[in-house]
């Protein structure tokens, strides 16, 4: 599946079947931290991604001075 | 994972609340923390219109989303900072978001006000851009409501948000920031705005998600300025203490409001005044943001 990371925005390659979770846990990325999305629709943790998916991982965190 | 609610498909999981809720149900969730906070606070009434303050990211624009949908009189105010294609693309978005949902959207530009952008200013100060422009924001607020007649300024600042300001101020222990740091500012001051945050509840996935789910076009890139600020590094800490214990950001934000805060708040006595340079409202004789205003003229002239 492929995998879309943004700040900075970057893809990669991630072969198997695995649960939202582990993809993280992998990745090294914290679950509250980004929102999964594929097809235009959010993922939970347990979901199960892997083959033709087109995952993006999106941060949530904004910093400095914020509204 | 099911929604806690109806039982079908999760769309997100809120383990600080130790449920799952799908798309509908999340929203409904959403709203409700909201009217909760604007409840719990007195943040504004129905009579009011509120200034939201937009920068084209998801917590401002979720708020602005909310008030309208919830029937609130509103409008925006975007504040141009002038950081490049960053900026350029966040005001599209507060635009786009203001023509589609038939609202008015005042637009400051803060290089107008301050004598330079941002990016200009931020070596002239010689300390982080977040700090000229933290100064900046809250002044220019204030300024456009009290020029245009808003009684009120809502801002986007959720629980992380919240959470990782009170770190920062217990880590230095800064007593004088503790007392202000509330979900709603009252006005102490004719010339002084009251300032509310209705998303104090609401964590930034939540926002994200909430964002999300409304279709809410909103600015994802993170301002440029923003890599390597403190306040990042403090979130980054308080999310390692989410993950091994939620609900940690919560319980920190809260029992502080609830059992602390208070205790600070009596201990302030601060005298405000006018600033003589522009008549805003400052503790010394020249305000802060007239002081910028003033060392950016002499270094860029």
């Amino acid at each position: 599946m492929k995998v879309i990371l943004r700040n900075p925005r970057r893809e990669v390659q991630v072969d198997g079947k695995r649960r939202v979770k582990d993809l993280l846990v992998e990745l090294d990325i914290l679950p509250s931290t980004v929102l999964v999305i594929r097809d235009n629709e959010l993922l939970t943790s347990d979901a199960v991604v892997g083959g033709d998916d087109v995952l993006e991982v999106r941060p949530v965190m904004s910093g400095g001075s914020a509204p | 994972m099911k929604c806690r609610k109806c039982g079908g498909a999760a769309a997100l999981e809120l383990r600080r609340h130790n449920a799952a809720f799908c798309s509908p149900h999340f929203i409904e969730f959403f709203r409700k923390q909201v009217a909760e906070a604007v409840q719990r606070y007195r943040m504004f009434s129905r009579e009011e219109t509120i200034l939201v303050a937009v920068s084209g990211g998801k917590d401002s624009l979720a708020l602005w989303d909310v008030l309208i949908e919830d029937g609130y009189q509103t409008a925006g105010l975007y504040l141009d900072l002038g950081i490049f294609d960053y900026s350029r693309e966040s005001k599209a978005k507060c635009e786009a978001f203001a023509a589609s949902r038939e609202q008015t959207l005042h637009v400051v530009r803060v290089a107008e006000a301050v004598g330079a952008a941002i990016p200009v200013v931020q070596p002239i100060t010689r300390r982080p851009a977040c700090s000229a422009c933290g100064l900046s924001k809250r002044y220019l607020m204030n300024r456009a409501a009290l020029e245009h007649g808003y009684t009120v300024v809502a801002t986007g600042h959720n629980l992380d948000d919240e959470a990782a300001t009170l770190f920062g101020s217990v880590m230095h222990w800064q007593t004088d920031a503790l007392p202000r740091q509330s979900p709603a500012l009252p006005s102490t001051h004719p010339k002084l705005v009251r300032r509310v945050k209705p998303l104090y509840r609401l964590s930034e996935l939540e926002t994200a998600a909430f964002a999300f789910l409304r279709g809410i076009d909103y600015i994802v890139e993170e301002c440029p300025f923003a890599q390597g600020a403190t306040s990042i590094a403090h979130k980054e800490v308080l999310n390692r203490l989410e993950e091994a214990s939620p609900g940690a950001k919560h319980n920190f934000l809260f029992g502080f409001l609830d059992r602390a805060q208070p205790a600070f708040e009596r201990m302030e006595g601060v005298e405000l005044r006018e600033c003589v340079s522009c008549g805003q409202v400052t503790t010394g004789s020249v305000c802060a943001f007239c002081k910028l205003a003033d060392l950016v003229k002499r270094r860029t002239s």
